[in-house]
């Protein structure tokens, strides 16, 4: 119900009818949820009273719009120019081997989310990823793995921690 | 700091509402009215302490623009910040866009009072408390970090240490709409005046008709930065010389080359500059509403363009009555939903009207019917940028830089294996060679150069034998390139073209709208064709297969003239360019690849053989249980084999060995 109020918010910035609003809303609404929730893109086709096929349409048009929620730690690989010359495709393939995932995929424990970009525009530090908002660059498949090993370290004690409390 | 809106505003009668043409002149050239009076001293000083030329306290300016960021300046700012307060010093700390070196970020300078700016480089959190020690609190400089101290006319004790234009990255640039990166802080507008900035916008609303613009910027000879080189005065004239109840202005700041930073740059270091050169254009074409397409992957640039605007109305420069002249002008940002083809400018406006973002054919073209159907312009922010120069110092000044067809400086983004990665800007006609081992440094680790990727995915791969072409339009064109929008990707011995060409084809294969059927089925095919070429023979079934890629090889020419001539938009039409340019350039490695299976460069996977040295594997089985294949075999604590038929050669064995036994050719 929490949720349903704060969506309201979005709703409530845009005019009624007005279709180049779209992106807009769509935008908006995946910031909210973290993905695009089916109910959502209905109700932003009522909203601006167009047919839903076209809002998923659009959805799915775009490379930014996600269906499915995110994990918790969402890695960004660099697939642009200056990273694929540097090795980002074996740093992908890596990252994919260790985390039983492929690239746009979350893994089952909502852990980790891979996607890949083209350029993040950190080309100075090729191949870089970055971890939700955190950068790491000028890796090689193994200072990767450590890489890894850490996220999941640290993962397991802010977990224990919170069973503590 | 003070401000020109507390200094100036209260003592004159300029406000947001009810703007002074003369507002941006004062600021420039002293007062020039006799109404109100702003003490003249008090705002000579202000000016000067926005200069940094007569400050009280140190000022410290850290590079963080996305770059900066990413090399961990948050952190080494906040420590500067901790490190201050700790030892009771009182100092400014100001956020700065990127000032052009990449390759040596983290960039801390250093204002005290009466030196000159030092610029330290490579900064790390750990050399912070060293930093403080010696200049903030001695008063002396760190050599050990420093990259170079800015010129001043005024003799210092400091004068034996480097100065930074003198350093071989920067002596053959000619920094013009990159004058203000990584100098000024960019959320502040009063620095940006007190640079000389929105005198070029003063003068042009207020001294020029529109007509009188567009000549100007013809006679400047400014052709679009955005990729095609279409002169922009011509393109404003057209709309101008549409008849419209309404006209619309685009910046097109969707930067989608990967690899390219440029525009990111710009929008995040001098933010202000582009907005100028925006009202400029605006008002030549008589547009009265504008947008801003950025990619939603520049969340600074965002941050940055939306506190730009707001501070630029509150001045009286953007919304009603410009600078008192009339002219009504405003404008928002859109947000751009990561699709490389809404760069393309009529993908670009259906985009913003909230549609799919597909091209449609032109004519008709924008300038006479473009977004919601009204004529509208788009340029790119690079060229807006340099409008404001040209109007800054005169369209003869600027006509001046560059070549016979081409005018002014070009920005790059340097990436790739070159030392000194980062953002360079040089006047049209310099040569590649210049960019690349005198600007660049060469190629680094002992790598020897092979090429270099001008324009993207649009572009080609030029190798030695043609790098002494100057950089113009024209000449890039004969070569087989282009300008593109200013990525240039370096690559040495350990590049396969052929790689290259497939990174590029599968780039733009994924991000063919699907209108077109050239250009959505052939790119799927040229794909195709390089994928036979990579693939190793033992996944090659059946015979047949072995002659689809003879036959692939026979038709790629053919099917790449075909997609180029037959597509719906610039997407298409260019996307056989980085296949044809290797095929140009380097088809001895396609011919390696497709009659001896082997790829010279050894990057393409699936032509290396992977096996294990019997004397180094010690049995440990790291690899076998790393395999995603299962695909080695052998007993615990003896050598281990790899089954050569499984092995996707995914190199997780070579990755996860710790004692260097697996062996690739
Ligand atoms: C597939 C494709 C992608 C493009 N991407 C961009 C881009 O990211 N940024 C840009 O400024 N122009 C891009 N352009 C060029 C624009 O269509 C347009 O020509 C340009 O924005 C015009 O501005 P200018 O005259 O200032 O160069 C692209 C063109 C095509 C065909
Ligand atoms: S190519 Fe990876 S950050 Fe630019």
């Amino acid at each position: 119900m929490q949720v349903q109020e704060n969506s309201q918010q979005i709703y409530e910035k845009y005019p009624r009818k007005d279709a180049s609003c779209l992106i807009d809303m769509l935008q908006d609404v995946q910031e909210h949820f973290g993905y695009l929730p089916d109910a959502e893109m209905q109700r932003v086709a009522r909203h601006i009273d167009i047919p839903v096929s076209r809002v998923y349409g659009v959805a799915t048009f775009y490379n930014q719009f996600r269906f499915q929620p995110l994990g918790k730690y969402v890695i960004r690989v660099c697939r642009g120019t200056a990273c694929h010359v540097k090795g980002s495709l074996d740093i992908l393939r890596t990252l994919e081997n260790e985390l039983g995932i492929k690239a746009g995929q979350t893994s089952k424990d909502l852990r980790f989310t891979i996607e890949t970009v083209a350029c993040i525009g950190a080309c100075s530090i090729a191949p870089v990823i970055a971890v939700n908002d955190e950068f790491h660059g000028g890796l090689t498949t193994k200072s990767l793995q450590k890489l890894l090993k850490s996220y999941q370290k640290n993962d397991r004690q802010s977990e224990v921690q919170h069973e503590h409390v | 700091m003070n401000t020109f809106s507390s200094t100036c505003f209260e003592n004159c009668w300029h406000s947001a509402e009810n703007p002074c043409p003369k507002f941006v002149t004062c600021i420039a050239q002293g007062q020039q009215c006799s109404e109100g009076n702003p003490d003249p001293k008090l705002l000579e000083s202000l000016k000067r302490s926005l200069l940094l030329i007569e400050h009280d306290i140190p000022v410290i300016l850290v590079g963080m623009g996305t770059c900066g960021l990413a090399n961990g300046a948050q952190a080494v700012h906040d420590a500067l910040k901790a490190e201050c307060q700790v030892r009771g010093i009182t100092v400014s700390i100001i956020p700065v866009g990127c000032m052009g070196f990449c390759a040596r970020e983290v960039i801390v300078d250093v204002k005290l009072p009466g030196h000159p700016r030092i610029s330290y480089c490579e900064v790390k959190k750990q050399d912070v408390p060293l930093i403080v020690e010696t200049t903030l609190v001695h008063g002396e400089v760190l050599e050990d970090k420093l990259l170079g101290l800015y010129e001043t006319d005024e003799q210092d004790v400091w004068t034996a240490l480097p100065i930074l234009d003198s350093l071989p990255f920067f002596a053959k640039q000619q920094k013009v709409n990159l004058e203000n990166c990584g100098v000024i802080d960019p959320e502040s507008i009063d620095q940006y005046l007190a640079r000389g900035g929105y005198s070029a916008l003063s003068y042009v609303v207020n001294g020029r008709t529109p007509q009188l613009t567009i000549n100007d910027v013809l006679k400047a000879g400014l052709r679009g930065r955005g990729g095609g080189g279409f002169p922009t005065g011509k393109k404003w004239q057209f709309a101008r010389d549409t008849q419209a109840d309404k006209k619309y202005l685009i910046c097109n700041a969707d930067e989608g080359d990967p690899g390219a930073f440029m525009d990111r740059a710009l929008l995040e270091g001098d933010p202000h500059r582009v907005v100028e050169g925006m009202i400029i254009a605006a008002y030549a074409i008589g547009a009265s509403y504008g947008y801003i397409y950025c990619r939603a992957e520049y969340p600074l640039a965002i941050r940055r363009l939306e506190k730009t605007l707001q501070s630029a109305r509150e001045y009286g420069l953007l919304g009603k009555n410009i600078l008192g002249s009339g002219f009504d002008f405003d404008m928002r940002i859109k947000k751009g939903a990561g699709a490389f083809v809404c760069g393309e400018e009529t993908a670009l406006m259906q985009s913003i009207e909230g549609r799919r973002g597909m091209p449609r054919p032109r004519p008709p073209f924008p300038a006479t019917a473009g977004l919601f159907g009204k004529p509208t312009v788009i340029n790119n922010v690079e060229t807006f940028a340099n409008v404001t120069t040209i109007f800054k110092h005169g369209p003869d000044w600027y006509a001046g830089i560059g070549t016979e067809t081409s005018k002014g400086t070009k920005i790059f983004a340097l990436s790739g294996k070159v030392r000194n990665v980062g953002l360079v800007e040089v006047p049209m006609g310099v040569t590649l060679r210049e960019i690349v081992f005198d600007i660049g440094g060469g190629v680094p680790d002992g790598g020897v150069f092979k090429a270099v990727q001008i324009g993207g995915p649009s572009g080609g791969a030029l190798p030695e034998s043609v790098i002494d072409t100057p950089i113009d339009y024209e000449s890039l064109k004969q070569v087989g390139a282009m300008m593109g929008s200013g990525g240039l990707v370096v690559m040495d011995n350990s590049t396969c073209m052929v790689d290259l060409a497939k990174y590029f084809m599968t780039f733009i294969q994924s991000e063919s709208c699907g209108k077109c059927i050239p250009c959505r089925e052939g790119t799927k095919r040229l794909l195709e064709i390089l994928e036979r070429l990579t693939t190793s023979y033992r996944n090659e079934k059946t015979q047949e297969e072995s002659l689809l890629r003879f036959q692939g090889m026979v038709y790629l020419e053919r099917l790449a003239s075909v997609i180029k001539d037959t597509s719906l938009c610039g997407l298409g039409q260019t996307a056989a360019n980085p296949v044809l340019s290797t095929l140009q350039y380097f088809r001895e490695e396609y011919e390696a690849h497709l009659y001896e299976r082997r790829c010279p460069a050894g990057a393409c996977r699936e032509l290396l053989t992977y096996t294990i040295d019997t004397e180094k594997c010690t049995g440990c089985g790291v690899c076998a249980r790393k395999c995603p294949e299962n695909a080695i075999i052998g007993e615990k604590k003896r050598a281990h084999y790899i089954l050569e038929d499984k092995c996707i050669r995914c190199d997780q064995c070579r990755v996860n060995c710790n004692f260097d036994a697996i062996c690739v050719n």
